[in-house]
Formats: structure tokens, sequence, C-alpha cells
């Protein structure tokens, strides 16, 4: 019986107070395992979902190799979306990704940054059909590149549009207004 | 014997077309192997058939789906970027237009998306009502989808049995907030008000006298031979290629994976209630139908069983930093009045962090992701919408299948425009 697997009294009731930091901790042993320390940066664990950044030249392999993982089987990509960091030197757009294990129920955060005057990542879309229109939509919102992507064309908004609408400078106007009224507003 | 040669007829079809389907790619070959062209029909964006403005561009022999392009975006309202300069609470009116079948179910998620990041806890009572709600939301969802599904193959007895019932549920929000179809009765921390006795004494008789209905309605389609011809084997899909799609919800259980974020990752005391989980093995629409009808007498049951064990209690949480107060303590108390002022005008901040969290909807997983940057709007939000996301595999299913299949098809996968545009 003396497994070297068997975990201690003192983890087994670790766990039981906290099943989420310790599958973090065995998710976080996997990810260093499998792909070594330093592709993570950034690691911590905002309200109990693991969270790391990398690198796009990385994350392709990584998201493979977690969806390939026997052990952990990364099988649904639950969503992914762009963001827009303008006051971070060479590191204003992001992809953020959030994947699933459904069998082990393990979800995970992964980050990518890069800069805004070479806005490519790699597409997903080999990898899960479900990325295909999350990527046009990062696509259209954020002027993000994805090489490969068999339809890479706008999703929401119309396909003339010259600039992508949810980068930061382009700023909502301010509902409280008053220059501009429209009398006929509601008739 | 004949049926069944027909419907072996049918498969072989399907996957011939499917082999030969050229890569969802417009501009696809305009002629057959007969040298006969081919039609491009535009379904939508306003066909009645597609049950809002989305269009499909699909390229058809004859009467079979060669290829297709869905082409989405007519009622593309920008929430995303509405919500970066939008205080909490006003971001729950955008949430209600998304799934509009189902509002309860959007406004509470994102009521708890936002208790996550400020962790206020909800209170046992207040977490039942939800729960109640957001059921009685589930049931209205699945109602309308089916209902619409027996329109759509002719059947419209069904359908004005069930609207009769969601009308009914919606006197019950209505007794409790005064709206109906884009309620806002949540509040973060809780409800903007108790379950009334009215509210407690309509939802009884509604469940006393609504297993009767959804047992006759059941028994006009279940095993009815017009309705199965049209739509068994029809827009199915596989387990596999349905996970790969990120499809949730019954979408995703009619194909046979029973995965829910009830019981996955329980919030709101789900992990209170017993109910089951209604797996399909096909995923053709008729096991998408029957899923979603079994669906509601479990949600059925979690009703019963939360309006039994009610507990007493406050309900809502004792947060007067986020919870906004009710309109008559507002009226009379000062403190009231001034914590209202400053939640309704943005001026309480929020910790900075970045927050995910998802309830299962009428459609499947709706997901927020939230990131504060401690300011008084959310810095990013992103809804994971489950309609967007298991829409694009929609020319996949029919292609290879007729029009008329295709019709259906749409219609049993309940795709809402407001949740797929967002």
């Amino acid at each position: 019986m003396a497994d070297q697997n068997e975990s201690t009294p003192a983890q087994e009731q670790a766990a039981a107070q906290d099943p989420a930091a310790q599958k973090n901790a065995q998710l976080l042993a996997l990810l260093h395992r499998l792909f070594g320390a330093d592709a993570f940066t950034d690691v911590e664990e905002p309200y109990g979902l693991l969270t790391a950044t990398t690198t796009r030249e990385q994350i392709h392999g990584i998201i493979e190799g977690l969806q390939k993982d026997e052990e952990l089987q990364l099988n649904f990509l639950t969503t992914m979306c762009g963001m827009h960091w303008p006051e971070k030197k060479d590191q204003e757009l992001g992809i953020v990704y959030h994947l699933h294990s459904l069998t082990q129920n393990i979800r995970l955060r992964l980050k990518i940054f890069f800069p805004i005057a070479d806005p490519v990542a790699p597409t997903l879309t080999d990898l899960y059909s479900a990325a295909n229109w999350m990527e046009r939509e990062a696509f259209d919102f954020y002027g993000i590149i994805f090489p490969g992507h068999p339809n890479l064309m706008r999703i929401l908004n119309v396909e003339d549009m010259d600039y992508h609408p949810m980068r930061k400078e382009y700023a909502l106007e301010d509902g409280t207004r008053e220059d501009k009224t429209d009398l006929f507003f509601g008739r | 014997m004949a049926v069944n040669d027909t419907l072996e007829g049918t498969h072989k079809i399907i996957e011939s077309a499917r082999e030969q389907q050229p890569n969802l790619n417009p501009l696809a070959p305009t002629v057959n192997d007969f040298n006969q062209e081919l039609t491009t029909l535009n379904l939508g964006p306003t066909h009645p058939a597609t049950h809002g403005i989305f269009q499909n561009i699909l390229q058809m022999d004859g009467e079979r789906i060669i290829s297709g392009v869905p082409t989405i975006g007519y009622i593309h309202r920008a929430f995303e970027k509405i919500a970066e300069r939008r205080p909490f609470y006003q971001i729950t009116t955008l949430t209600d237009r998304m799934n509009y079948c189902s509002s309860p179910i959007n406004n509470f998620g994102w009521h708890m998306t936002v208790e996550k990041l400020l962790g206020v806890e909800v209170p046992k009572r207040a977490q039942y009502i939800r729960v109640i709600l957001m059921e009685l939301a589930r049931i209205t969802d699945h109602l309308i989808c089916n209902g619409i599904l027996g329109v759509d193959t002719g059947a419209f007895t069904g359908f004005l049995y069930l609207m009769d019932e969601r009308e009914k549920v919606y006197e019950i929000y209505e007794e409790l907030c005064g709206a109906r179809l884009t309620t806002n009765m949540g509040r973060v921390g809780g409800m903007e008000r108790d379950l009334s006795d009215v509210a407690i004494a309509k939802l009884r008789a509604w469940l006393k006298t609504f297993p009767a209905v959804m047992a006759e309605f059941e028994k006009m389609f279940n095993r009815n031979r017009i309705f199965m011809d049209r739509v068994v084997d029809v827009g199915g899909i596989s387990a596999e290629r349905a996970l790969n799609y990120g499809f949730t919800g019954p979408n995703l259980r009619a194909a046979g994976v029973d995965y829910d974020v009830r019981v996955m990752n329980p919030y709101s005391s789900y992990q209170d209630f017993e109910f089951e989980i209604p797996v399909g093995t096909k995923g053709d629409t008729y096991d998408r139908f029957m899923v979603r009808n079994e669906e509601i007498w479990q949600s059925l049951r979690i009703i019963t069983q939360a309006l039994e064990n009610l507990p007493e209690g406050p309900y809502h949480a004792d947060a007067p930093h986020f919870y906004l107060p009710p309109k008559q303590a507002v009226y009379q108390n000062m403190e009231a009045l001034i914590y209202h002022f400053k939640i309704v005008m943005g001026e309480i901040d929020a910790p900075v962090g970045e927050v995910y969290h998802s309830v299962e909807g009428g459609n499947g997983e709706l997901g927020f992701y939230l990131v504060s940057d401690g300011g008084r709007t959310p810095y990013r939000l992103h809804f994971r919408r489950p309609c967007f996301i298991y829409y694009q595999a929609y020319t996949e299913m029919v292609v290879g299948q007729t029009l008329s299949d295709a019709i259906v098809t749409l219609s049993s996968m309940n795709v809402i425009a407001g949740e797929l545009d967002a």
C-alpha cells in the first residue's frame, strides 16, 4: 500500500478544504513538466482559476499538447477573446483562452500578449472548430491576424469598416452630453 | 422495412454530400455531376423560418444542400463595447437582451459574476429564489423552442398550448418585478424583493396545472408519425464533433455528452437539489427535442424542491456598498438614499481582478469574462454566448440534407439572434 502517489493525511485535509487549489497545483505541475517552467510567466489564481501567460510562439504547441495529453484531455475550448492594453509597451494586444477538461473538470486560462504593430497570433482552427468564429471575432474587434485561418473576415461588423472598434482609442461617446439632442427620439 | 430502406438511402446521400463538401467555400462549383446548374438560395436574413435575423447562403442541387455560408451580425449592438463604460448595474439590461427567451438566467449569471468579483456572499433564501426563477426561465426557453419546432413541422396546436403556459410564467415574473420579457429582478447580492405571497400562490397553481399540459404536448409529438418522419436522423452531429465545436447545453447533451454546468460547477445552491441530466444518443433534431422536453420535467423537479425547502431569512446580502437598496428604504432612509445614488452613479470602485463565471443558460454554458482594472466599469467584458459558439456548426449539420430538414434543424438548435450577435 506504500504508494509514492499516495497523499498524506495533511494533503488530503488540504484538498478537502480547497479542492480547487489542489487541482490547480496538480495542473501547474503538469504544465511545468510538459512544457518547462520557463514557458509560463505571471502564474496566478484569480478567483480559483489557474491563469498563466505565455508567448505567441508557444501557445499553439501548448494547447495542442494539453489537448492530446491522455491524463488531462483539455478537449474543450470554452472561449477566447482579444484584449487591448494601450499602456503596455510592446504588449498592447492580447488574447485570452479559456480551456476546460470535461473529463477532469479542470479549467485553465492562458494569455498571450504581443505588440499592436505586429498583431499576429497563431490560429487554433486546426485544433478546435470552435476557434473559427472566435478568431474572426477577435479579428473584427481588435484587428488580430491569424495566419492560416480558413476564412478570416469580419463577422459581426460590416466588411467595409476600416477600423477595429474594440480597441481603446475608439472611446464611446459620453451618454450625458447635451450638445447633441435628438428631438425626434422616442416618437 | 420500407422506412428503414429510405433512412439508409438518406444516410448514404448525406455521407456522400459531406465528403464532397467543398469546405464551405462561397466559390464552390456551380454545376453538379450531370452539368446541371446549382441554385444559390438565400435563407434569410428575414425569413420566417430563421427565427431571427441571420442569413444562410445555401448552394442547392435540386432540393439537396451542397454547401452553405452562414452570415451573422445583422443585429450586432456592440454590447461588449458598451459595457466598457457602464457601471455594473447598468450592464444587467444588456444581458437580458441577449437570450430574451430566458432573461432571468442571463441577469443572475451577470450578478453572480459581479458577486464573485466583489466577494459578496448571497444568503441561502436568495439563492433558492434564484434557482426557482432560473428554472422557470429554462422552462419557458425550452417551451418556445419546442413549440416553434412544432410550427416548423406544420403543427400549430402544440405551440398555442405552450405559449399559454409561458404567459402564466410571465405573470409570475410580472408579480415580482413588473416586467415580463426583459426582467430585471435580481440585484448584486440577492433579489430586489422577496417572493410575495401572490407570486408563490401563482407559482403553486401553475405547478399544479402545467404538468398535464406538458404531458399532453408530449403525447401529441413524441410518437407522432408525421413529426418523427420530419425530425429523426435530421441535422445530426456526433459527440466528438459537437465537443470540438464547443457545443454546450441541450444541443451537446442530445449528442450524448452529459455536461451540465449546474452539476459540474454548481452555483447558487444547485448542489442541494436532486435532478438528472437527460442525454440523447445521435444528436439529431429528435434527440434535441426530447432532451429539452425531459429537461422541462427536471426543472419542474428542481422548482418543487426549492419551493418546499425555501429557507427563511433575508433575501439579499448585507452589502450596502453594492446591493441597491429597496425603493421604500430609499424614500425613508438617508443612508439608503446615499448608497442608492452612489451605486447608480457608479461611484463605488470594484477591486482589481479578473473573473470568469458561467451558468447553464437555456442554450448552454453562458459565461461572463470580466476584467476589472479597479474602476467603476469593466475594463473588458466578454460574453461567452452559447449560440455564437454552436451556430457555426449549422452548415456542417445540414449539408447533404434537404431544405425542409435545414429548417427543422435550425429551429431545434434554438439559435437566438440576440445572443448570436450580442
